[in-house]
């Protein structure tokens, strides 16, 4: 499927989550279908994209308090301390609509994310009007992250070897607390450093490669009528989705 | 701090991904000018390094340990602008590759991360550079004190942000928001200062300012207008919820005694547009900000005009 296609009904996706009015379980439900189903398709493994989905959850704690503080219909209440707390079932129902709602957003932004190289998606990106300086920096940026990640991880196995790390339970590696987050940012400092330097190189390479501050890119090829019928199809689908929900719940 | 989809109201992620798409494109410009050719590859490896530096940690005690985000030294050692470009690239990424923060609430988690922490970063950095005289120490405590405060209010805008979409009361959301990054801050700021302790041994000449005069002028608006929709959000929410108020007042004079050398040209401003905002419901006071951020956004671009 077209990097591009994939884009567009993936932020449609999540702009219709986001649009479905509080509560509207049915919807929730068929978007749900719609998502897994994808997610079938795509052969990515429906644990994988699960377990991954998983992240987001302990934000769900921001949204907790709304349980008690939204609504007039009590549901049950109990007392913490010198508090009490009153959960309401209006704030039950919003606190369960915006676990499930961002839920389903991060399986379909997992699902596009693990299934389009990144190419394509920067491709897609160009083809929604993004500007191309930022999207050729994003680039750059990705095909970077890898060498200096590992840049990371060596300075880390470095102090790992010199700060003698303990595998024994409570014994601290290194000096107090301050020391350590000094040492940290020592570590910074130099990674900062070192990718100084490495992008004049890179500049110089870029210019020896002919490079004259114009960022080319291959122009995009035509979509084909085919992705424009699934680009459709998936976009009345969910049109139709959202539709229902604004008039039954909304 | 990065907001995941799903919990912000659409409105809101969309008039957040309104700001934040004028305050890049803004900065993309700026930077342009600059740094010209060599823009795309020095921006975007500093970005993956930035990005690269998040995974450096160091343990606090029981299992915790504080990292890195590098809105605070990305500021002080590349200006403001490339900054906000570098940020705005590790978020974008973070966001779509590692679902790190959502994609719609992508641009209210750039406008807490890029705009505002970058902005808080400069002004509390330059503040109290000016104050030292160029003295060393200057470089240290702002460095600390602009991380710190990069992180604070940063997650103080998120908390309001999540406020105003009706997912979280902002007297619970807004303390406790602000309250753990409080302390994640810490960490932050020491691992700032350790980071230019070392640049400062190792490559004194980056500190060395390079044409920063006439940087200040319409980061003022955009930093002045952070601060209105902070404060202008703040008041009604602070009187709809009185056990709130006394927590949100102290965050509020605080924020003023931090800003206060900068408001010499604003308070004339800002405060009217408060007081009238203080009885009004929070929705009036979204409108009240989109109107600030209306003239004030004619006031930049007018400004633009006669820059260009």
């Amino acid at each position: 499927m077209d990097g591009r296609a994939k884009f567009l009904l993936t932020v449609a996706f999540i702009l219709t989550v986001s649009l479905t009015p509080m509560a509207a379980w049915p919807i929730y439900i068929l978007l749900f279908a719609l998502v897994l189903s994808v997610e079938i398709l795509s052969a990515l493994g429906i644990w994988y994209v699960l377990k991954r989905a998983l992240l987001a959850l302990p934000f769900m704690l921001a949204a907790f308090p709304v349980i008690f503080t939204v609504g007039q219909t009590t549901l049950f209440s109990f007392s913490l301390g010198a508090w009490t707390l009153t959960a309401h079932s209006e704030g039950l129902e919003r606190f369960i609509s915006i676990a499930v709602k961002s839920w389903l957003s991060v399986q379909a932004a997992i699902l596009m994310a693990a299934s389009t190289p990144f190419p394509e998606l920067l491709q897609a990106m160009r083809a929604v009007g993004i500007p191309r300086l930022l999207v050729s920096m994003f680039g750059m940026m990705w095909r970077y992250s890898f060498v200096l990640v590992d840049e990371a991880l060596r300075l880390m196995r470095a102090r790992a070897a010199r700060s003698g790390q303990s595998s024994q339970a409570g014994a601290k590696a290194g000096g107090s607390v301050l020391w350590r987050a000094r040492l940290t940012g020592g570590m910074a400092g130099s990674l900062f450093l070192r990718a100084f330097e490495r992008s004049d190189r890179i500049y110089v390479a870029m210019l020896s490669r002919g490079y004259d501050g114009e960022v080319r890119s291959v122009p995009l090829p035509p979509m084909t009528s085919a992705t424009w019928a699934e680009l459709l199809a998936g976009l009345a689908c969910l049109g139709l989705l959202l539709f229902s929900g604004i008039l039954f719940w909304g | 701090m990065h907001i995941p989809d799903g919990f912000l109201s659409t409105l809101v992620a969309v008039i957040f991904w309104g700001f934040s798409a004028i305050a890049v494109a803004y900065a993309l410009r700026r930077v342009g000018k600059d740094l010209g050719e060599r823009q795309v590859p020095l921006m975007g490896v500093l970005a993956a390094a930035i990005f690269a530096g998040q995974l450096l940690n160091f343990s606090v005690t029981g299992g915790t340990s504080g990292h890195l985000l590098g809105a605070a030294l990305a500021t002080i050692l590349l200006g403001p602008w490339a900054a906000v470009i570098v940020l705005t690239s590790v978020v974008s990424i973070q966001a779509l590759i590692f679902q790190d923060g959502g994609l719609l609430a992508l641009g209210a988690n750039l406008f807490n991360m890029a705009v505002i922490g970058v902005t808080v970063s400069y002004f509390v950095y330059t503040s109290v550079k000016k104050l030292a005289r160029g003295r060393s120490w200057g470089l240290f405590v702002g460095g600390f004190l602009a991380a710190w405060l990069s992180i604070v209010v940063a997650s103080l805008s998120a908390a309001l942000q999540l406020a105003l979409s009706g997912t979280s009361p902002a007297n619970i959301s807004v303390p406790a928001m602000s309250g753990i990054h409080m302390l994640i801050g810490i960490g932050e700021g020491l691992i700032t200062v350790g980071a230019l302790a070392f640049l400062y041994s190792a490559r004194r000449d980056l500190f060395t300012p390079v044409g920063s005069s006439p940087k200040g002028g319409a980061l003022v608006w955009v930093f002045g207008l952070a601060i209105a929709l902070a404060l202008a959000v703040l008041s009604p929410l602070a009187s709809t919820h009185p056990d709130g108020l006394m927590w949100v007042a102290r965050q509020h004079g605080f924020l003023d005694a931090a800003r206060a050398p900068f408001y010499k040209v604003l308070p004339s401003y800002i405060f009217p547009g408060i007081s009238n905002k203080a009885v009004s419901t929070i929705a009036a006071s979204i409108l009240g900000t989109l109107l600030v951020f209306g003239v004030a956004l004619g006031v930049a671009y007018l400004r633009r005009k006669k820059v260009v």
